[in-house]
């Protein structure tokens, strides 16, 4: 059983400081959602008012379309996973798993069943009398999703829980509890200001910053069609050039820019003479010349394996990064040198400043 | 050890561990070990020191145990002292616990000070207050027969009073352990247990009582050994009924004159408490380096 989470025009203030303004979102039932955002943008206070540890001031949280005012984390149908992972040390890791059975007055027997069940299903079979600190950083987050999941949520909120593991263990992390979300059909919101984790792992992704949301959407359209400058900047690396908008026409833009007119997709809401900035990613810029083309002096260049990164300077000193791919490293200008680039109009997006 | 060494340097390091054996020798071992032999030896006139009388036996000890009333008033002292110490635990947990986990920063510190600052106040004078408070023309029993609770005054002092005096009087040895204790303890651990269910009872024995436990040990052994070896308050908040065993020492000492009885009376009684928290420590899974943290 899973079920879908409403956010109705929730906000919070901790005295005049003000947390989160005004979000709605709905997140469908057995959804992986993911809350995307600097720290401090305010997202972990919209898990925290989801799992009832905080009243939103205003609007309201419906889970399953049951408004949950009113109502202590203890008697709502979500289970969190903490940054921390708050296991007990004191315990084995079986009455870990089985605390929340324990509070709700199941047999030792029948818990004990139910933890080794919930063991082999995190593929940690046999491991129920090992103390949590006799485990690796890995394996107490799965003793520690284990034990959400054994209260049967029909939400799962995990606060930022893979951020204290390394980068390979977070890599395999992120792919079981994707499996896991899958094989156990319970909705997922998923809190994290790591945007490549927020992107591989979630159906759809909320963006905020500065406790206001800017999009939710798939990771795709996220990285594709960003809707403000903020996401644009944020999600993934990208190429900021400022302007003005001197013409539009079948959703392409003209921006004159200090570098010439470049043409990107525009929506429906850009103004002639308004204040714009394209937006380009380094894998859209291919060396050479084209309809959009770009000049720049290459500094340094990087080379990452599957790409390299070329950096440079525009002539107005703001800082260009190109993405080539190692089977294209022959057409790669060398550093020194003065290069250009080109990039299709529908590979960059324009929008209005802020 | 050699920690010590590499930081002070050899001459510096070897002072203050003579200092501290010298202080363990001349204040502690030197000073039982003159207790054991008074203990063993007669009570003799002092004509008769070092003569054939004087040597080693058990006859002290055997008075203690053959004299019914001073050994009754010896396991009443044990018992009442576990008492004292379960009771400032009582007392002390809650607060500990909202000091540690609730109370703001602002709420923390005027708690602090309102805990510590009586303690400024000589020991004596303290239990002094609870002597006027309690006694039986006093404040205590004119309030409740103000508002109608009781219609003659209630005679304290006796036991009851040197419960109270007692609870108050170590209140300090029971919180700060157990605050420093429950203050380490990860607040998200909480919110993870109320967050699967748990009622605030079960968290409290399933998470911050065995978080808590060396915390817990520490004040209960403390409160125990203070209790037992208080003489203040019994002696001022106590009755003819309610005598403490220390009051007992006393009076061998310096009304009896009979020091050897005495000294065998107080060894008795630290063996006796000694045995009570290793036993408890023992019943607790708590170890005596983690008492000393």
């Amino acid at each position: 059983m899973s079920h879908s989470v409403e956010l109705d025009g929730i906000g919070m203030s901790f005295g005049s400081t003000r947390a989160v303004s005004d979000v709605s979102f709905t997140v469908g039932a057995g959804e992986f959602f993911s809350i995307l955002g600097p720290s401090g943008c305010g997202k972990t206070t919209i898990l925290r008012m989801i799992a009832g540890f905080l009243e939103p001031t205003e609007g309201r949280v419906l889970i399953g379309g049951r408004d949950m005012r009113g109502l202590g984390p203890n008697q709502r149908p979500t289970a969190m996973i903490f940054q921390s992972l708050a296991l007990f040390p004191l315990m084995p890791v079986w009455e870990n798993i089985a605390f929340g059975l324990e509070a709700r007055g199941m047999g030792k027997a029948e818990r004990r069943k139910r933890a080794d069940d919930l063991l082999r299903l995190i593929a940690l079979e046999g491991y129920g009398d090992r103390m949590p600190g006799e485990l690796s950083g890995g394996q107490r987050q799965r003793v520690a999703i284990a034990r959400a999941l054994a209260v049967e949520p029909d939400v799962l909120l995990l606060d930022e829980p893979l951020s204290a593991l390394d980068l390979k263990l977070r890599q395999h992390m992120r792919a079981e509890l994707r499996s896991l979300q899958k094989r156990t059909g319970v909705t997922f919101i998923y809190i994290t200001h790591d945007q490549s984790e927020a992107l591989a792992m979630s159906d759809r992704v909320a963006v905020m910053s500065a406790g206001l949301l800017q999009q939710v959407a798939t990771p795709r359209q996220l990285y594709d069609n960003p809707a403000t400058p903020f996401v644009a900047s944020f999600v993934g690396e990208t190429n900021a050039i400022k302007g003005r908008v001197s013409a539009i026409g079948d959703g392409v833009a003209r921006v004159d820019t200090a570098l010439g007119p470049l043409h990107g997709r525009a929506d429906g809401t850009l103004a002639i003479g308004q204040a714009a900035t394209l937006y380009v990613r380094p894998e859209a810029l291919v060396p050479g010349v084209g309809a959009n083309t770009l000049r720049a002096r290459v500094s340094r260049m990087d080379f990452e394996g599957a790409f390299a990164l070329v950096h440079g300077q525009f002539s107005d000193g703001a800082a260009l990064t190109a993405a080539v791919p190692s089977t294209r490293l022959a057409d790669a200008p060398a550093p020194g040198t003065d290069a250009s680039f080109f990039f299709a109009p529908e590979h960059a997006v324009v929008l209005a400043d802020a | 050890m050699r920690d010590l060494y590499a930081r002070f340097g050899g001459g510096l390091a070897t002072i203050f561990l003579s200092l501290v054996l010298i202080w363990l020798a001349a204040m502690v071992l030197a000073p039982n070990l003159m207790m054991i032999d008074y203990a063993l030896r007669p009570n003799l006139p002092p004509a008769q020191i070092g003569s054939e009388a004087d040597t080693w036996s058990l006859d002290n000890f055997l008075y203690l145990a053959n004299e019914g009333v001073h050994r009754a008033i010896f396991f009443k002292t044990v018992w009442a002292s576990a008492l004292v110490a379960a009771l400032t635990l009582v007392v002390c947990y809650p607060i500990a616990f909202w000091m540690a986990q609730r109370a703001t920063p602002g709420q923390l510190s005027i708690a602090l000070m309102l805990v510590i600052i009586p303690f400024f106040i000589n020991e004596v004078l303290r239990t002094l207050a609870w002597f006027i408070i309690l006694a039986y023309r006093g404040p205590l029993n004119a309030v409740l027969q103000g508002i109608g609770l009781i219609d003659a005054p209630i005679r304290w002092q006796g036991d009851g009073g040197v419960l109270a005096g007692m609870v108050y009087a170590y209140i300090l040895f029971m919180l700060l352990p157990i605050y420093n204790a429950i203050e380490s303890l990860d607040r998200s651990q909480l919110e993870a247990a109320r967050d699967l269910g748990s009622p605030t009872w079960r968290t409290h024995w399933r998470v911050v009582i065995p978080h808590a436990k060396a915390g817990i040990a520490t004040g209960c052994v403390f409160t125990f050994m203070l209790a037992a070896g208080s003489y203040v308050a019994p002696a001022l908040l106590g009755s003819p009924g309610s005598r403490w065993f220390t009051e007992i020492i006393y009076n061998w000492f310096f009304e009896g004159g009979d020091w050897n009885r005495g000294a065998a009376y107080a060894l008795t009684l630290l063996v006796l408490c000694l045995a009570v928290v290793l036993v408890t420590l023992r019943l607790f899974r708590v170890n005596l380096t983690d008492v000393a943290k």
